[in-house]
């Protein structure tokens, strides 16, 4: 009975612990993260901005604000080149991650130096955006090496950041290479951990390699090619160092590759708060929903047994 | 078997492509960092030249792009970010691995919604407040936000609970350690793979941050790597020096890729583990 006591006292001591080491992580979260996303969904109510040097506001407006942003403003086309440009370079992303993915895992197959090609395929990731962007821009100007090496092959030049397709390949290349090497070896974690016993009884069953690959791999990848996609997504929504610096924050030409963050920016710096208020808000919400997406993905609890057609397991 | 080792070879071939395509930049970077203006303007050079030193003493004179500040000013917020960033997220992540108390599903659940929302839909109201508390133009708003980091916490909890025994905790507690001094001598020492990786990652992301950080600072002196290299393109570049360019440009990339090479083993199985719910 007295040791049942002191027990239950020695967990509820440390149950206190368990609060207190929570406090740092949600102090620091509300100041630099709570407070803000809250005062933005209040400043997206009000009309504030300057004209000239006077400033309009604040005076509560109710929902002006989202009328404004998605009905006066070229928001529905800078969304349009968000999800285009993040498009153009997401598909060729999944489709060469996922072949690489099977190349390396694969026992049949047996690449050798693999680890040598996964770290180079994966360093773009790692490089600074800004400095990417501006690489590019260097390397791909009128007067830049790739033009001089055209000309010295005898092509004429390209003016890539006058046309619209250069501009929006240009920064859909660059999305490309950061990202299709994180995706390749999240997409090897996923097909490594599909059971062998599974592979292999397809095999028995003399499934193609092509039948193993959309009956077997795919579905059983599934959560994590949700996860793929979804993060992407919502990477590609803030898609912002790369235009902005390519374009030099003009979104050109004719602002076909302006993004949404590229113009929440824009409001920024011009200290239009309602409107920048209103994106603000838009945005959080496509996020928040994708977010769910993920959350459900992760947390689903058992990955769900794969159906072979006409198996033995 | 013909076709075996064709489809072979065409799979090096098409493996060597990418790699190429994902050099060829950094490549040419490197070469015209040893290259002069007149000499880059001039045409394509496959091979380096030596003029790197006159290039780089021109960058550190060039009084517009403070670099060495930049350099500084860069490591300390990364540096930073990347120490508080790993002990704080083990601090969560050991709260809710180990203890039981009634809202721990809810704040799991809620670290885990939270764990998406990025700066930008919240930058507006960062900002206005920042400059309220008086720290628009300070590093702090850039590291110290580090504490709360959902993803290094979900990685850390998930690293708990295959490394992270409760015997062990209850082994010390046994000894009479304080919760406290468990964390920093026990838990902390076991927890070093996964700190080291997640550090990494930290000190990347911060390296290479670039929206916050421009809306938020002003003077030259405070300006962090990226907004000096953005600098470059809002300058009259025809007039600019292209070899000050590419070395700057070469100084912000460069110490990421040295860390790159020395830890790649590392940071590849890192980006596997970390995504992957095991």
């Amino acid at each position: 009975m007295k040791m049942l006591s002191s027990q239950k006292r020695n967990s509820i001591s440390y149950k206190k612990w368990g609060y207190i080491f929570l406090v740092p992580f949600f102090v620091v979260y509300t100041v630099f993260s709570l407070i803000p996303l809250f005062s933005t969904v209040y400043y997206s109510f009000f009309e504030n901005y300057m004209s000239g040097l006077k400033q309009i506001g604040p005076n509560y407006v109710g929902i002006e604000n989202y009328k404004t942003i998605l009905l006066e403003t070229d928001l529905p086309k800078y969304a349009f080149n968000t999800i285009f440009i993040w498009l153009l370079g997401f598909i060729p992303q999944i489709v060469v991650a996922m072949i690489l993915a099977i190349w390396f895992t694969s026992l049949k197959i047996k690449l050798r130096f693999t680890g040598f090609f996964k770290t180079v395929i994966y360093m773009p990731n790692l490089i600074m955006a800004a400095a990417f962007a501006m690489l590019f821009w260097a390397l791909f100007s009128d007067i830049g090496p790739i033009n001089n090496l055209l000309v010295a092959m005898g092509y004429e030049r390209i003016s890539f950041l006058q046309n619209v397709a250069g501009t929006r390949g240009l920064v859909a290349l660059m999305n490309f290479l950061m990202w299709f090497g994180n995706t390749t070896i999240i997409l090897m974690a996923g097909i490594m951990g599909i059971d062998n016993s599974i592979l292999e009884a397809a095999q028995i069953d003399g499934a193609s390699t092509w039948r193993t690959f959309w009956d077997v791999t795919i579905p059983s990848i599934k959560p994590i090619l949700v996860y793929v996609l979804i993060t992407s997504l919502i990477g590609g929504l803030q898609m912002f160092d790369v235009p902005q610096i390519l374009t030099n924050s003009s979104g050109g030409p004719n602002r076909t590759s302006m993004t949404m963050i590229m113009y929440l920016n824009k409001h920024l710096f011009s200290k239009n708060f309602g409107l920048a208020g209103a994106l603000s808000v838009i945005l959080f919400i496509v996020t928040a929903i994708l977010s769910v997406i993920i959350y459900r993905n992760l947390t689903e609890r058992e990955p769900k047994p794969v159906k072979l057609k006409g198996g033995e397991h | 078997m013909p076709v075996d080792k064709a489809n072979r070879v065409l799979r090096y071939v098409i493996l060597i492509l990418l790699s190429v395509l994902c050099l060829f930049s950094f490549y040419i970077l490197i070469v015209n960092s040893t290259r002069l203006h007149s000499q880059i303007q001039k045409g394509f050079s496959i091979l380096p030249d030596n003029f790197f030193t006159r290039n780089l003493n021109n960058v550190l004179a060039n009084k517009e792009v403070p670099v060495v500040k930049g350099i500084i000013n860069s490591l300390f917020v990364a540096g930073a970010s990347a120490l508080l960033a790993t002990y704080f997220s083990a601090l969560t992540a050991f709260s809710i691995h180990i203890y039981e108390f009634r809202f721990k599903k809810l704040v799991f659940t809620f670290i885990m919604m939270i764990m998406m929302i990025p700066a930008q839909v919240s930058a507006l109201g960062f900002l206005r407040w920042m400059s309220s508390l008086n720290m628009l133009d300070s590093l702090v708003p850039l590291f110290l936000p580090s504490v709360a980091s959902p993803i290094v916490f979900y990685f850390m909890y998930s690293y708990m609970q295959s490394n992270l025994p409760k015997a062990v905790i209850e082994a010390s507690r046994m000894d009479g350690a304080s919760e406290f001094r468990t964390f920093n001598r026990v838990v902390i020492p076991i927890m070093k793979p996964a700190l080291a990786v997640q550090a990494i990652f930290t000190f990347v992301g911060s390296w290479n941050n670039y929206f916050i950080p421009s809306l938020l600072l002003r003077s030259k002196e405070k300006k962090t790597m990226p907004i000096l290299v953005a600098q470059l393109r809002s300058a009259d570049y025809l007039k600019f020096d292209m070899g000050q360019v590419y070395t700057l440009i070469f100084l912000a990339i460069i110490p990421i890729i040295v860390i790159y090479i020395l830890l790649s083993k590392y940071i590849v199985r890192g980006v596997a583990v970390g995504s992957v719910k095991e």
